[in-house]
């Protein structure tokens, strides 16, 4: 209590208005920050970054701050719930837990028995995937997956594939050294704190940012430099990037033929079943051309001064080129020139002239050097480490359109001819990447895989390199629900959540019995063609009447949109109610500099009757008798729930959920036996752990012998070899192969045009896949969106802080281009794609590339989701673009392929083209379509008029 | 009507932020903190009126706008998180008729005494910053305190003793101290960034600054990729010419 001077007031200034402090993690995005909690009388007091954290290291966003709200909220499902009206009808009936897990042990005991393939287990935003794929594995379902076919799969895949690890959140640029950054499509997704960290240390240190984007909010809007690019032609622009360097021979060579397959060999030799694989010698490796020797010679050997470009002709007589004369050919033809590309994406060729000169002046004119001895994975010690100091990051707008494989390769090979990957200054790879290119794990589900009443072999997900390792029947049909690893996306490393509904009503590869998801607004904003997918989830088979999708099983913590449609509603806990783990077995929050997993504890108990999902989970998977769940005699083998497993769980010996304090006595990490008291030191130690790297690990990873040696002990890669960066990709060649007719696994005749087309082994240019299929006069506009940093994903909307930022969304359309259209800021606006129809309220604004409309993502709702009232703005105003996006492409030859990445199966979210018109006058102020209310169950309470949150914190005294 | 202490004198100390526009990303992290604490806090409850409803609407001491501006004929999207200003002289302390508002003599933190504040208004119509917050629920009048209840709280470690918006800004815009004493970083940070006064023509003295966005630095490296010579000229394309460079190069 302070004195007031003259008379002031007394003000009590250090007032304790907690009694408690507690870590765990924020789970209000997908970012993952380290939080404190403070409780009063088990009440949520405030929420702050834990500075300790290497994610957040003490900030925290406004989603993060907003936790409270979240945790509180009026939306929070309150008891199991069995549906009994019509689908969608919200009528159901309240039943204890034990009646639910009876139900879907029962319904999954019977597909599990029949064929399990009839088991559709696909679990949204899910932080636990390393025990889901392990449950879906021991239940013996392939079809299983997460929500990374329609969020991230291309970033993930090209990188797996090109360098052995990604952007995504599982790289960063060198924030303290680089002095050029490039972010391409990122709004606000994955790592948002770190990015925001790193944005602002490199504006202190005058860095310069250049940020591609059409659209200039949040992170461009303090860019030096805003590039409004053209949507879906960011691989023309890089692509013409490389074309400069390489004319103005800015390229790192010695990095290239020390890192990067430039030098190896592809044989040349169209029309055999070889052409454009590497010569390899006898026992396999790579083959590259010794000029001074006159001969070929074993790539990566410490002496070679290999050729990189001139054709030459191997012992046996086949002729060969190096990948480094086919990638100059490739990105020095006309097609890629600066002039050639600088209309369609709208910048203007001298300026793309002018980047890449900044490019090349920041990588070779501001060298960077560290007196950091270190060793290669041929023995050479260097006693230095050498940077070029340019870095980039790409995400969503890269990753949304069907060329965004290509199109993210395309951005490695940039970073690859610039020497900046894991050096000094450049993009850095987070530990336990990078792996071995691609991750020596392979897909499970082929015939004799599935077997009833047996798990599978192996995981449901991996990495393909060649047709033999599809998952598809003799006669190419997909074996999966998703159609993933088939030949219409053979490189669907997450799996494609967004076909999976759609797919299963059509019966197309075949009908599923059960279909069970967690944390996915699949009747709404997680899936496209909203209207379809909720059609498919209430369709009825006209001879049986039945449903075409028979049981639906959903967990969510809160009444979201898909929860009417489900038939068995298991409540989950909100984030601060339950135990998790952030694995390294499954999406690592490591920093490049050190490696760490963390965990949730409960920090509040639950005051409803809801379970964590992970318990229920193993619970289903104890009753079901899955092996892994259950002991030798048949008991649960985690009868302690999701904490017992995450301690006592062991994928391989000595290998569990967490990495640190392993052993009996906790003083092991990595590996060691299970640790009674791992979740104390956890606990202890602020909800997680990192190992920081010493300095000769830090950088040039895939080639530092002394780090590959460490990585392997602690079990993150199988060998120390080095991990060569692939410019040219043998496995994507491989499949093109398959489609030229050469190989046991053959493309059907009408995926072969497709495969041959896209399986390029070198990254290209071609328009994304809507824009070249609708006429353009028709549709003259890029329609897309952005996340707000105010707002995750559906969740935000029940958020009663978070929804007064964002309460509904307007489109934002290019100031010149309304004009044109007779459009005035507040004017509402149809706007039509080939699918559909919607109409929105307009603003009007200038930093938008001219032909790109935009919205906010995911603040429309449907009425009365989420447990708003029914005079929302999230429902009269706000609006889904999702509306007018089509799961699948127009027909094509008699088919429709699905709306994604032909290569990855990603979801083209951002191909959108739509037109715009004014709407009249008396149309103004609603939105359309408008779906009929939702009807919330009975136990969600009546929400208030007024909220006083916070009364009772403080004392009156404290407040005078 | 109120009076304002006299401040005037050397060393007096005026706590104030730093606001750096040259960083801000809008993302509302301040905005939101500032609600999540002060509502347990000395201006508890910061109430929100229908929070599941129809214009959702509550007090918020901190608010983010963003603007587009016209920088030299270049778009520029502009985030401006606005809260009180803490004025050396303030029109809304001196406008007040129960000397509920008042402003600190011993760090100028102005403040209102809500057991005295009627809730007439005055002081929100006074400010020509919009700062004040009616909170109609409460019926009285809110604003930033600065966070008087962190930055002197011995309960919490010293470097949290900040207000919430500056705990959890990621990009690091915003900056606290105490702006009467040249030394101190604040003010140092000022002076090198030329910070500015919002509406100083209105005169009063607000203590907190923005900080301007830097010259953006596509110059600069423009000319510096200057530096980056044309390849020297030679028969046959320019694919040809590279592989004679790389030739060469290895070879040398």
């Amino acid at each position: 209590m302070q004195d007031g001077a003259r008379g002031e007031p007394r003000v009590e200034t250090s007032e304790l208005t907690w009694d408690e402090v507690k870590t765990t993690t924020c789970y209000m995005c997908a970012c993952r920050c380290g939080i404190k909690v403070y409780l009063k009388d088990g009440t949520v007091r405030y929420i702050e970054g834990n500075r300790d954290h290497p994610v957040n290291k003490g900030v925290l966003c406004g989603k993060g701050s907003a936790g409270i709200m979240q945790h509180y909220s009026p939306a929070r499902l309150t008891k199991p719930l069995v549906r009994v009206g019509e689908r969608g009808a919200g009528e159901y009936r309240e039943v204890e837990w034990e009646e639910a897990l009876d139900l879907a042990t029962d319904w999954l005991g019977q597909v599990r028995r029949s064929d399990p393939r009839k088991l559709a287990f696909f679990t949204g935003r899910d932080q636990s995937q390393a025990l889901t794929g392990f449950w879906a594995q021991k239940f013996g379902t392939p079809n299983y997956a997460a929500h990374g076919g329609f969020c991230s799969v291309n970033m993930a895949a090209a990188g797996l594939y090109s360098i052995g690890g990604s952007f995504w959140e599982f790289g960063e640029a060198d924030w303290d050294r680089t002095e050029y950054f490039m972010l391409f499509g990122v709004a606000e997704d994955h790592a948002s704190n770190p990015i925001k960290i790193g944005l602002g240390k490199l504006k202190q240190r005058g860095a310069k940012i250049v940020s591609i984007n059409p659209v200039q909010t949040g992170y461009s809007a303090i860019a030096d430099e805003w590039i409004g690019l053209r949507p879906g032609t960011d691989g023309l622009f890089v692509a013409a990037l490389i074309h400069e360097l390489l004319r103005l021979q800015k390229v790192d060579l010695d990095y290239l033929v020390r890192y990067t397959n430039a030098p190896w060999l592809v044989i040349r030799a169209p029309g055999t079943a070889d052409d454009g694989l590497f010569a390899r010698s006898d026992d396999g490796k790579p083959l590259v051309w010794d000029k001074a020797a006159g001969a070929p010679a074993l790539a990566g050997l410490p002496d070679a001064a290999p050729q990189l470009s001139g054709e030459v002709t191997l012992p046996d007589g086949r002729k060969a080129v190096p990948v480094f004369e086919l990638m100059a050919e490739r990105f020095l033809h006309g097609q890629y020139a600066p002039d050639e590309v600088a209309e369609r994406v709208g910048f203007p060729a001298d300026s793309i002239r002018r980047i890449a000169r900044e490019l090349a002046e920041a990588a070779f004119e501001r060298e960077i050097t560290l007196n950091i001895p270190w060793t290669d994975c041929n023995g050479v010690r260097h006693e230095k480490m050498t940077g070029r100091p340019v870095s980039m990051h790409a995400m969503r707008g890269i990753s949304a359109h069907s060329n965004g494989f290509h199109t993210c390769r395309m951005l490695h090979v940039l970073q690859m001819i610039l020497g900046s990957i894991d050096c000094p200054g450049g993009f850095r790879f987070k530990p336990p990447f990078p792996k071995a290119l691609p991750p020596p794990i392979k897909p499970y589900g082929k015939p004799g895989e599935i077997v009833p009443g047996e798990p599978m072999p192996g995981p449901p997900l991996g990495f393909p390199t060649g047709p033999e390792d599809l998952l598809v029947d003799e006669d190419g049909t997909p074996r999966r629900i998703d159609k993933a690893y088939s030949w219409e996306a053979p490189v669907a490393a997450h799996g494609m959540m967004h076909m999976v509904i759609n797919n299963a009503a059509a019966g197309d590869p075949y009908p599923v019995d059960v279909l069970f998801m967690y944390m996915a607004n699949m009747s709404w904003n997680s899936s496209m063609n909203v209207p379809g997918t909720i059609d498919a989830l209430t369709r009825k088979d006209p001879e049986t009447g039945e449903y075409v999708i028979p049981k639906i099983i959903y967990s969510d913590a809160y009444f979201s949109e898909m929860v009417p449609y489900a038939d068995l509603i298991l409540p989950d806990t909100t984030y601060l109610e339950r135990w998790d783990c952030i694995s390294l077995l499954d999406r690592p929050i490591s920093e490049a500099d050190g490696v760490a997993d963390a965990i949730r504890q409960p920090v509040v108990e639950p005051d409803r009757d809801v379970r964590p999902f992970q318990d229920v989970v193993i619970d289903l998977g104890a009753r079901l008798g899955l092996p892994g769940f259950v002991d030798e005699a048949g008991a649960p083998a985690y009868p302690g729930g999701y904490s017992d497993y995450i301690v006592n769980h062991e994928r391989a010996p000595g290998v569990g959920s967490l990495a640190g304090w392993r052993g009996e006595d906790g003083t092991s990490y990595g590996k060691g036996a299970p640790n009674q008291g791992q979740l104390d030191a956890y606990i202890e130690n602020g909800c997680h752990w990192i190992h920081h790297l010493p300095d000769n690990h830090r950088f040039y990873r895939h080639a530092n012998r002394e780090y590959l040696e460490w990585a392997q002990s602690v079990g993150f890669v199988g060998s120390t070899e080095q991990i060569v960066f692939q410019i040219y990709s043998e496995p994507l060649q491989k499949f093109r192969l398959a489609a030229r007719g050469f190989g046991d696994v053959l493309p059907p005749e009408q995926h072969k045009k497709r495969v041959d087309a896209f399986f390029d082994p070198l990254p290209f240019w071609y328009a994304p896949f809507e824009e070249a299929m609708v006429p353009g006069d028709s549709f003259p506009m890029h329609a897309l969106t952005q996340r707000p940093m105010a707002m995750y994903h559906s969740w935000g909307s029940q958020n009663a802080w978070l929804r007064q930022i964002h309460g509904y969304n307007s489109l934002y359309i290019n100031t010149v281009r309304a004009a044109e259209h007779g459009i005035s800021d507040g004017d509402w606006v149809w706007v039509t794609s080939h699918h559909g129809r919607l109409k929105a309220e307009a603003r009007l604004m200038d930093g938008v590339n001219p032909d790109t409309v935009w919205t906010w993502n995911a603040i429309g709702k449907r009425s009365r989701a989420w447990n708003l009232d029914a005079d929302a703005p999230e429902a009269r105003k706000g609006f889904l673009l999702n509306h007018v996006i089509s799961d699948l492409l127009p027909d094509h030859g008699g088919y429709r392929y699905s709306n994604s990445d032909p290569v990855t199966g990603q979801a083209a979210w951002y191909d959108l083209r739509v037109r715009i018109e004014r709407a009249k006058e008396e149309e103004f102020g609603e939105t359309v379509p408008a779906l009929a209310p939702l009807n919330p169950p009975e136990g969600l309470p009546q929400t208030p008029d007024v909220s006083r949150f916070g009364t009772g914190f403080t004392t009156p005294e404290g407040r005078r | 009507m109120t009076s304002l202490p006299d401040t005037s004198g050397a060393g007096q100390k005026k706590l104030g932020l730093v606001i750096d526009l040259d960083v801000c990303v809008g993302c509302h992290a301040c905005a939101v903190s500032c609600k999540e604490w002060n509502t347990g806090g000395y201006s508890a409850p910061l109430s929100d009126e229908r929070p599941y409803g129809d214009e959702p609407m509550g007090a918020w001491l901190n608010r983010v706008h963003s603007y587009q501006a016209d920088d030299g004929g270049r778009t520029q999207t502009v985030h401006f998180p606005r809260s009180c200003l803490h004025c050396e002289e303030p029109a809304c302390v001196t406008v007040c008729p129960t000397g509920a508002s008042y402003k600190r003599v011993e760090d100028g933190i102005v403040l209102v005494n809500p057991e005295t504040c009627i809730g007439c208004k005055l002081c929100s119509w006074a400010c020509p910053y919009g700062a004040r917050e009616y909170d109609y629920d409460h019926g009285v009048m809110k604003k930033c305190t600065l966070c008087v209840d962190r930055i002197y709280n011995d309960n919490l470690a010293p470097e949290d003793q900040v207000p919430a918006c500056v705990r959890a800004c990621p990009t690091s815009a915003r900056h606290f101290g105490d702006l009467g004493d040249p030394q101190s970083d604040v003010s140092k940070l000022v002076a090198e960034r030329e910070g500015y006064d919002l509406l100083p023509e209105m005169g009063y003295k607000p203590v907190n600054k923005y900080l301007p966005p830097r010259k953006r630095r596509d110059d600069r490296l423009e000319a510096d990729a200057s530096r980056v010579e044309e390849p020297l000229a030679g028969d046959g394309s320019a694919l040809e010419r590279l592989f004679a460079w790389a030739d060469a190069k290895l070879s040398g």
